[in-house]
């Protein structure tokens, strides 16, 4: 379900990656008694790549940690019921009270606000924190933020967990996450104003929607939309088809069909009518229509789409990780996963959580009933091989020369 | 010890002032400047190494919401001394007894939070709202007739945002002349034009000059009106530098483009400052 025949990239950063001795720099600026000054200034480094985690280091982190009955929960809007009836389970359970803030709403903003404080060694203010599986998770990873999970603690996972997650390419084993949900990229539409069903990516540059049209600012987002576009595939692209791929996307800018590059704030563009069509993940738009009456589709364009994984992570500076832990088993009881995915409508990482689903399918009536039944066999919620066959990881870097040629690629798009 | 206390004096009057300048202007300005000269990445650290290049590219990638910016900045800035003026003078000379109820309600919109404002904006203008939903529905306006997303929109905002900053110093300047000065023109048979053109404008020239120092500079590397009302294509340079900082965290850029950016608006103000010749100006209002 997950294939990946690429060594894991933080192996091979570590290798690659050109190391900048202070001295050489020094050397490089020319030792005035100015650039002596300026040096001092200088932003220390976020710590050594991580190729590998010392054998010991879980134990390390989790000694002497003990439950405190409080949790700090960073997580992304639109991915949880509004009402959280999951942690109220979950407190009345355990004792713990938890603190869920929806503050993450694109990867790189969130990555620059807590880096500093994770840098300087000291708590961010969250126990726990979904992240997606982008640029900034191997940035989280290989300056050593996140903490290495103690699997002893996760019973639950280990029996409840689709399989195919403990390979993912971006956290081999599930090292320092496992998942919170999937989700796929595609498109969503107002049917109504376009006037028309819209099946593909080529929709999204044709002129009649000329100033309707959402992308994502995110560019691994961008890129794969771009990529698929051009009939290349995001996989096995190099600077060459991410060159075209950034031309077939300034060609859908300068010809003024893009109305703007949006991070979660997509989907109140389209409730607001600013766009008609936008790229859109896709329980965001089942929880629009079910929050807000409104009836916009989802769909997984004929070139394909997107799929990508957001995972619980602990930061390594949190104040209550044993509690957080305990949270993160918690979503991997059928029971809990189920109820979560029925109301997020998001790939569900628990294959069981579909019978529990149809169970409870069962003893609603009526439009709930129906609701539920559908959900029960949804591609979006439960994909199979054929909607999997569709489906495009985020490009994979080797290096980080490889990764800042990419995002200097696409960057100028939507920043300018 | 009378004589130490007056020489310390005003080196102690200037202590306060000074330490604040030295721990919140002087230290982050070189410490911005430093980082303007470094290279690396996030995870690794970035170091010093005299990275001119930062430089070079922040002007060749993003020469275009440079001079956006400054285009901006400066149909804002030309609008609100169109807009302020007759607004400071009606205060200033017709508002009589209630001049302060005036400017108390030019300021009450001001006491929301900036931000919220310019968010309340979007709710009016936007495509399906108040303002272009029933034009829409009437059939008056094409269904993809968009105010938001454009420079109308943009600099709208920052009209709206900046107004009592242009209208205040205009008004004290205003404020400030003797009616004696004016009963003196008309004494010497000067029309009502004339003596706006030869007494009251000149007059009100420093609160012109304060009312454009105070908005140009902030008008023109602001980033929330674009990012609120605007679109793709109306990024301004304040955004970049937003984004550079606090998405990619290439700090590098972000710094060298925020001393482009101060370059470029000292000159212009400098400029500025010259072809107005305020000093006389000044002279002018002091006497």
């Amino acid at each position: 379900m997950f294939p990946t025949n690429k060594p894991d990239p933080s192996l091979l950063r570590g290798m690659t990656q050109r190391r900048l001795g202070r001295r050489d720099a020094l050397r490089l600026g020319g030792v005035s008694a100015l650039g002596a000054f300026l040096a001092a200034c200088g932003v220390e480094g976020k710590g050594k790549p991580q190729a590998s985690v010392a054998p010991d280091a879980v134990e390390k982190f989790w000694a002497g940690k003990a439950q405190n009955g409080k949790l700090d929960f960073a997580n992304w809007p639109l991915y949880m019921d509004p009402k959280k009836p999951e942690i109220a389970k979950f407190t009345a359970k355990t004792g713990i009270k938890v603190n869920y803030q929806e503050v993450i709403q694109e990867m790189g903003p969130w990555f620059a606000k807590v880096q500093p404080q994770l840098s300087a060694k000291q708590s961010i203010g969250f126990d726990l924190m979904v992240i997606t599986n982008s640029i900034q998770f191997g940035q989280f990873r290989d300056a050593g933020f996140l903490a290495p999970l103690d699997h002893s603690k996760l019973p639950n996972y280990a029996a409840n967990a689709g399989k195919a997650y403990a390979q993912e390419s971006f956290d081999m084993g599930n090292v320092f996450s496992i998942p919170w949900a999937s989700g796929i990229t595609g498109i969503a539409y107002d049917r109504k104003k376009t006037g028309r069903d819209i099946t593909k990516l080529a929709d999204l540059w044709d002129p009649a929607f000329k100033g309707k049209v959402g992308m994502f600012s995110d560019t691994q987002e961008l890129a794969n939309f771009g990529l698929l576009a051009a009939g290349l595939k995001p996989g096995d692209s190099g600077e060459e088809e991410w060159k075209k791929a950034a031309a077939k996307l300034k060609e859908q800018k300068d010809a003024g069909i893009v109305r703007n590059y949006y991070d979660q704030s997509y989907v109140d563009a389209l409730g607001k009518g600013e766009v008609w069509l936008t790229q859109a993940w896709s329980g965001d738009i089942f929880q629009k229509n079910v929050s807000d009456g409104t009836d916009f589709q989802f769909i997984i364009p004929e070139e394909g789409g997107t799929i990508w994984t957001d995972n619980f992570t602990i930061p390594v500076t949190a104040a209550n990780p044993v509690d957080a832990i305990m949270m993160m088993d918690f979503f991997y009881e059928v029971e809990n996963a189920a109820s979560l995915a029925e109301y997020i409508n998001y790939v569900c990482p628990v294959p069981a959580a579909q019978e529990q689903i149809k169970k409870d399918a069962a003893t609603k009536t009526g439009e709930d009933k129906a609701l539920l039944e559908k959900l029960a066999t949804s591609p979006l919620v439960f994909p199979g091989e054929a909607d999997y066959a569709k489906l495009h990881y985020y490009v994979d870097f080797n290096t980080a020369e490889e990764q800042q040629g990419f995002q200097s690629i696409f960057e100028p798009i939507t920043l300018s | 010890m009378n004589r130490v206390k007056r020489t310390l004096a005003p080196y102690l009057l200037v202590l306060p002032g000074g330490l604040w300048l030295l721990l919140f202007f002087v230290v982050p300005m070189v410490t911005m400047l430093s980082l303007s000269l470094q290279q690396g990445d996030v995870v690794n650290g970035y170091r010093f190494t005299g990275h001119w290049q930062n430089y070079v590219d922040a002007v060749t990638d993003y020469r275009t919401q440079m001079i956006r910016s400054l285009v901006y900045g400066l149909v804002t800035t030309v609008v609100l001394v169109v807009m302020s003026f007759p607004i400071a003078y009606w205060i200033a000379f017709y508002g009589g007894k209630r001049k302060s109820t005036y400017l108390f309600l030019l300021l009450l919109p001001f006491f929301v939070s900036f931000v919220l404002r310019t968010i309340s904006w979007r709710q009016i203008l936007t495509d399906d709202g108040m303002l272009l939903h029933p034009l829409k529905e009437a059939g008056l306006l094409s269904p993809g007739f968009h105010i938001l997303g454009t420079s109308y929109a943009v600099i709208g905002g920052l009209v709206y945002n900046f107004l009592p900053f242009m209208v205040l110093p205009i008004y004290v300047a205003l404020e400030r002349i003797d009616s004696r000065v004016i009963e003196a023109a008309q004494d010497l048979y000067a029309v009502p034009a004339t003596v706006f053109r030869k007494v009251v404008f000149p007059l009100a020239l420093p609160g012109v000059f304060a009312g454009v120092l105070m908005t140009f500079v902030p008008a023109s590397s602001d980033y929330v009106n674009s990012a609120v009302l605007g679109s793709s294509s109306t990024t301004m340079i304040g955004q970049v530098v937003q984004a550079q900082a606090l998405a990619n965290s290439n700090y590098p850029m972000a710094s060298a483009i925020s001393f482009t950016l101060m370059a470029v608006l000292l000159a212009g103000i400098f400029v500025y400052a010259r072809l107005l010749g305020t000093e006389d100006v000044m002279k002018a209002a002091a006497r």
